[in-house]
């Protein structure tokens, strides 16, 4: 059994397939219809719905989700707002503003256009909501008549309105986000669903039930966020037979500094990473803000995005220059291996049976080391990369005296460049060991051609990244060197 | 930032919401409440079923056997029907045949449906459509326009038109360039997929809920499939989720499988697509390979023009005569090409067959004559904006290639404004000399206008109807042909039904478009929603004026000149009467409160023959102005600003105009940068969702986008209110954003070397045409 909070009514479902989504839930088996699929893969934003989590003390946190990517099994102990919350005229402040700012005009897009800003003014900080704060918030939001201009401009007069729900409003959680009295301790028990054919899911609450789990089912499926897991069920029409969450075991929660060592569970969020990561690693705040829409960014994991072992996932190149070390946990206990030597082939690796992503281990900042994160895409928003590069620099005295590049998209897997690695290592940080560097970039990869780029164009790209990053290192030309950052 | 002119002020007491006013839509409240519905969205009748097919993997082959029985056997399977099954007309082409609604032993493109299962939900039509075994003889498969044309390989004739004598004035012209160039297509990527819901009626005739543009084919296939008179089948819309003229044909092969599913169940059958399913099987923007060879005086003066242009059309004619056709019309855009020749051919290839996509193929023309435009600008070393100023259509320079006249020469004046308006000049200065400094990122600027022909082509769609009741509360019911994708049309058309009236937008309902009410209507295309349905319905509002003012004259004993409509009141003489009381007292007084009303497009004509005619009854005119940033390291780019102004005429709705515009261009703009069909060379599809194609996100959105509309510019033809249409050319409004990615990559060259720029401009080809740039600037520095 699962239960949890809807538009202010506590749902209990007694059976529920465990490969059911919110979206399909809701479309056909409860007939609520406001909420819309558009793809069925997480990548437009119609089915937008917002989820409240309680944290340890049970006051609740709201984020923007996409509904259709989102297992129904993942609810039991939260709260789901819906935009048949919103019904009664004259609404929230972002609805009369849509209106009023002509933001709508097919309307297919716009109630989870509705939820990503509902979740936005919900989340805003007093001082004020940035225009990137609105673009971030609807990232993963496409909308495909208005050309986005009317959205934007009802979002920032919506953001200044003040929302005083009535008590008794299907969604006055979130103007308070006080404890919700009727999910209290419901995060704490494990629980299991089950269906006729079946297929199961577990969500284990700590470590020691994740092992279990894991031992007497080595080819259960971890859900780590499940935003590319999900696609084998909405896209490719698969059955999975058994799933396991580790979305509610706190010891695969949150990011602390051990040492040397920021230490990332497996389980964090991109969104939750971002601010600590950046902190120590200042360029993962950009790339992180184009790493899916946010929608992603409040479901995916660490831990999902390295398992998953795609060539064009956004984290491990990064995390590869800078020499982070995977945590593995499972049947025989804690191993520790450097994430480079992780990847064994496409959407291979070297996990054993049982064995799971505990945490990484990402080291900060020495001195004279830099990190230097660029990600190509086709589109600016919410795009997988075409190429991403990472490097990691020490360079003392104009010398390089140490560095990892590594780089997405142009492997089987996730890779350093060892050639130009070599050619870069001892020499001078100039034009001529950069072209050398380059020149060696083609004895390390010869990337495919797809649907996102060519395989020249990956080439000429990733040897320019490197030119880019000597130029951006030597400060020449600050905010004239990127289009992101060009005002 | 927008400007609104004001075109009609409001006498101090009138009616609110009337024509000119910016109301807002009409199903606003309900789009942002997730009230509005759509099909998928409707109450399921007792004992639905879901469909799926079952579709070719196979660009060309032959269907050899097909083993069907996985799939019947699925639980929940009801039906699984093939052609054998289809009682009536198995071919549903619109114009010509060539589209089967199921294929029969040949199958032309992957993707095209050759089965379909009913069974209880929609999941498990989808699992059993997967389990069929079907054999196939590969047969030799032609897949790029290119491959087409080069084996002359056509769907329908090619066509020339030809004014003067081309050949000798480009032998003779002082200055000759040419150029070839790749335009691609464009996923529609309504957020809605295509959708229908068909329920048989108790004569076994077929009710259809649909989600398209065009509800009278629908019925009109639906009743041909089924073997059944027209009368028996009816379809309604009332809404979609976005058409972009992706549901002018391509609605109706679903609403067909759906009802043949009906019919074959006697149950409702519901038929949706999934996302990537409707971008395998549904057609798109054709893409086009285009060639010009171009003869200029030392000014850059075009004096002779021999243009091609060449649509994928795919397997099937559809709707490619006429869109290739339009590509031919608008090859010349906005200017004056003087001794010309445009020859446009239809290339047959066995993938999807492609269909409308706002612009109708105009677009695609448009892009050959404004890349010779910016080619002309940079062999002569002048502004590409002077270039394109000194062709533009004028008086005397005013015949088109297919022998139209330009009778309104609105551009010369709307792009001086937009070249003032938007610092042209000043900020071209700026970005010269920064270009100079920036060795990284380049800016590029460009101005480019449209000018777009308004009428369909096909002259017998140039007509509406309109039903328009009066109940005797005083409410008002407009039904009419035209259908409701989100540009407004509803509201526009209740507003000038408001102004008829003059009463308040409030006491206007429209109601969903349905067969049964107005019949034998055309598509709402061609960006001509509004101008033939508003006059539809304004001569049924005449036509109950006229019986009311005739009552009013006779009952209170006055003259017919005596009698107004104001202000929710009727006035005759000095006697004011409430809209409702005077609606009771006509009632009453057996006075009739409905009527039908009709319009037929006046003064067009065309030739195919001859190549000429007047196929427009006017041209909408348009300019953009935009600004981009582009990265010489990877060919990534921002739009920074973009400037706009257009001609709506005397607008309807001006702030929904204003979001046509806007949405227009973006849409544009999309095509032309980031939106990127790809292909296998076997001719699959690669790009079958969001996840690969990518159409314009929110932060694609120019920072500084200022639109506005050109005041005090009534038609000068008799339309509704003398407004103009703004459906489609906005979209052309994107060329510029194109063309000012040229212009920041030629910077490299000092804008003398004009760089091929293939469309999608995507970073790749961005960069590609940056490496060319550097490479033809480093040959000249050696040999300089």
């Amino acid at each position: 059994m699962i239960e949890f909070l809807m538009n202010g009514q506590i749902e209990k479902l007694d059976h529920i397939d465990p490969n059911l989504s919110i979206l399909e839930w809701l479309r056909t088996k409860m007939r609520l219809t406001g909420t819309k699929e558009g793809c069925a893969s997480g990548d437009c934003g119609a089915c937008t719905v917002i989820t409240g989590t309680p944290d340890e003390s049970g006051a609740m946190s709201y984020q923007a989700i996409n509904s259709c990517i989102t297992l129904m099994a993942s609810l039991h102990g939260k709260e789901l707002i819906t935009i048949e919350a919103f019904q009664q005229e004259p609404g929230h402040p972002v609805q009369s503003n849509m209106v009023k700012h002509h933001g709508a005009q097919c309307g297919f897009c716009t109630p989870g256009i509705v939820m990503s800003l509902t979740a936005l003014h919900a989340n805003r900080k007093k001082g004020g909501t940035s225009n990137d704060q609105i673009l971030e918030a609807l990232s993963g939001n496409l909308c495909r008549c208005t050309g986005y201009r009317p959205i934007i401009e009802a979002s920032h007069q919506a953001m200044v309105e003040e929302w005083q729900p009535e008590s008794g409003h299907p969604a006055a959680g979130i103007a308070h986000k006080a404890p919700a009295s009727s999910l209290t301790g419901m995060h704490k028990n494990s629980y299991t669903l089950s269906s006729p054919e079946g297929c199961r899911y577990d969500s284990p609450v700590n470590l020691d039930q994740l092992r279990a789990l894991r031992r007497e089912a080595p080819a259960s499926r971890l859900v780590a966020g499940g935003t590319d897991l999900m696609l084998e069920i909405t896209q490719q029409l698969s059955t999975l037979g058994h799933l396991i969450s580790v979305e509610r075991i706190p010891e695969l929660q949150g990011c602390v500094l051990d040492g040397s060592e920021l230490v990332i569970g497996a389980a964090t969020t991109y969104q939750q990473l971002r601010t600590p990561l950046s902190e120590h690693w200042p360029a993962f705040d950009a790339m992180l803000e184009r790493l899916g829409s946010l929608q992603i960014r409040n479901r995916g994991t660490l831990g999902g995005n390295i398992a998953n072992a795609s060539p064009i996932g956004d984290m491990p190149p990064p995390l590869i220059a800078l020499g982070a070390t995977l945590v593995l946990d499972g049947p025989d206990g804690e191993r520790r291996l450097p994430l480079d030597e992780f990847f064994q082939g496409y959407k291979q690796t070297s996990l054993q049976p049982g064995e799971f992503v505990h945490s990484v281990r990402v080291p900060v900042p020495s001195a004279n080391e830099a990190l230097y994160i660029h990600k190509v895409s086709k589109r600016l928003d919410d795009d997988i990369s075409a190429v991403l590069g990472a490097f990691r620099l020490t360079i003392d005295k104009g010398v390089v005296l140490a560095c990892r590049l590594a780089f997405g998209g142009m492997a089987a897997v996730p890779a350093r460049a060892l050639h130009a690695e070599a050619a870069l290592t001892g020499q001078p940080w100039n034009e001529e060991s950069v072209q050398a560097a380059i020149t060696a970039l083609t004895s390390d990869f010869s990337p495919l051609s797809d649907a996102r780029a060519s395989s020249g164009y990956r080439l000429q790209v990733a040897g320019n990244l490197l030119r880019r990053t000597l130029l951006a290192s030597t400060s020449l030309y600050g905010e004239q060197l990127m289009v992101t950052d060009y005002a | 930032m927008r400007k609104l002119p004001l075109n009609s002020p409001a006498p101090a007491h009138s009616a609110r919401g009337l024509a000119g006013h910016s109301v807002k839509h009409d199903s606003a409240w309900k789009h942002v409440s997730g009230q509005a519905r759509y099909i998928d969205d409707m109450p399921t009748p007792e004992g639905i079923l879901h469909a799926a097919v079952g579709h070719s993997e196979q660009a060309h082959a032959r269907v050899i056997s097909m083993d069907l029985d996985a799939v019947r056997q699925y639980p929940g399977v009801v039906a699984v029907i093939t052609a054998k099954d289809v009682p009536g007309h198995l071919d549903i082409g619109p114009v010509f045949p060539g589209d089967l609604v199921l294929a029969d032993d040949t199958v032309e493109c992957i993707g095209q449906p050759i089965f379909a299962v009913a069974a209880t939900t929609h999941e498990a039509a989808r699992k059993a459509a997967k389990l069929a075994k079907v054999e196939y003889e590969i047969l030799e498969a032609v897949v790029t326009v290119t491959q087409a044309l080069n084996e002359e390989l056509f769907v329908r004739p090619s066509q020339t038109q030809q004014r003067g004598q081309p050949d000798q004035a480009l032998a003779q012209a002082p200055n000759r360039l040419s150029g070839e160039q790749f335009v691609g297509g464009q996923e529609h990527f309504y957020l809605e997929g295509q959708a229908s819901l068909a329920e048989p009626t108790e004569d076994r005739g077929m009710f259809v809920h649909t989600s398209s543009q065009h509800p009278s084919e629908v019925q009109k296939l639906v009743a041909e499939v089924l073997g059944l008179p027209i009368h028996e089948v009816h379809a309604e819309v009332r809404r979609m989720g976005g058409g972009f003229g992706g549901k002018e044909t391509q609605a109706a092969p679903v609403a067909c499988i759906a009802a043949l599913l009906a019919n074959a169940t006697n149950r409702p059958v519901k038929y949706r697509l999934s996302r990537p399913d409707d971008m395998i099987q549904t057609g798109k923007r054709h893409d086009f390979y285009n060639t010009y060879d171009i003869g200029f005086d030392d000014n850059g003066l075009i004096l002779g023009a021999d243009l091609m242009v060449a649509g994928r059309c795919g397997n099937s004619p559809d709707l490619s005569d006429a869109i290739v056709d339009r590509a031919m019309f608008h090859a010349d855009n906005a200017y004056y090409l003087d001794q010309a020749r445009v020859t446009g051919h239809r290339c047959k290839t066995h993938t999807v067959s492609n269909t409308a996509f706002r612009g109708f193929g105009g677009p695609q023309g448009m892009m050959i004559i404004e890349h010779a435009m910016d080619d002309i600008a940079r062999h002569l070393g002048q502004d590409p904006l002077d270039i394109r100023k000194l062709n533009l259509y004028r008086p005397g320079r005013d015949t088109t290639h297919y022998d139209q006249t330009i009778e309104q020469h609105v551009l010369p004046q709307l792009l001086n404004k937009l070249e003032t308006s938007s610092d042209y000049r000043q900020r071209r200065s700026d970005i010269t000399a920064f270009n100079q400094s920036s060795p990284i990122l380049k800016r590029g600027l460009a101005l480019t206008p449209v000018k777009f022909g308004i009428s369909f082509t096909a002259k017998h769609l140039n007509q509406a109807g309109a039903l328009v009741n009066i109940y005797t509360d005083g409410s008002i019911e407009v039904n009419h042909g035209g259908t409701e994708m989100g540009q407004g049309l509803y509201i526009k058309i209740a507003q000038v039904v408001a102004s008829a009236f003059q009463v308040d937008i409030e006491r206007v309902k429209v109601s969903a478009t349905r067969t049964d009410k107005v019949p034998n209507t055309s598509p709402t295309a061609a960006s001509s929603g509004s101008d033939l349905n508003g006059m539809a319905a304004l001569d049924a509002c005449e036509k109950i004026m006229a019986g009311l003012t005739e009552f009013a004259a006779s009952h209170w004993s006055a003259a017919q000149e005596d009698v107004t409509f104001t202000d929710n009141q009727v006035q005759i003489n000095d006697l004011t009467i409430p809209w409702a009381k005077f609606v009771q007292t006509a009632y009453m007084n057996r006075v009739p409160l409905s009527s039908s009303g009709f319009y037929a497009t006046p003064k067009i004509h065309y030739d195919p023959k001859t190549g000429t005619g007047h196929p427009f009854l006017y041209y909408s005119n348009c300019a953009a102005c935009s600004e981009v940033v582009v990265d010489t390291l990877t060919g990534e780019y921002r739009v920074m600003r973009t400037d706009i102004l257009f001609d709506a005429g005397r607008s309807l709705n001006p702030e929904i105009d204003i979001g046509q515009i806007e949405g227009g261009f973006v849409q544009g703009m999309g095509w032309l940068t980031t939106e990127e069909l790809v292909y296998s060379d076997a001719g699959k599809l690669l790009t079958t969702g969001p996840a690969t194609y990518k159409i314009p996100a929110v932060s694609d959105c120019p920072p500084d986008l200022r639109v506005a509309l050109l005041e005090n510019s009534p038609n000068r033809e008799a339309t509704v209110f003398h407004s103009k249409a703004v459906g489609e050319p906005p979209l052309m409004l994107g060329i510029s954003v194109w063309s000012a990615l040229r212009d920041a990559v030629s910077s490299i060259t000092d804008y003398r070397f004009s760089p091929a720029l293939d469309t999608p401009a995507t970073p790749e080809r961005v960069l590609t045409a940056v490496t060319a740039s550097q490479a033809w600037h480093n040959r000249q520095k050696e040999t300089a």
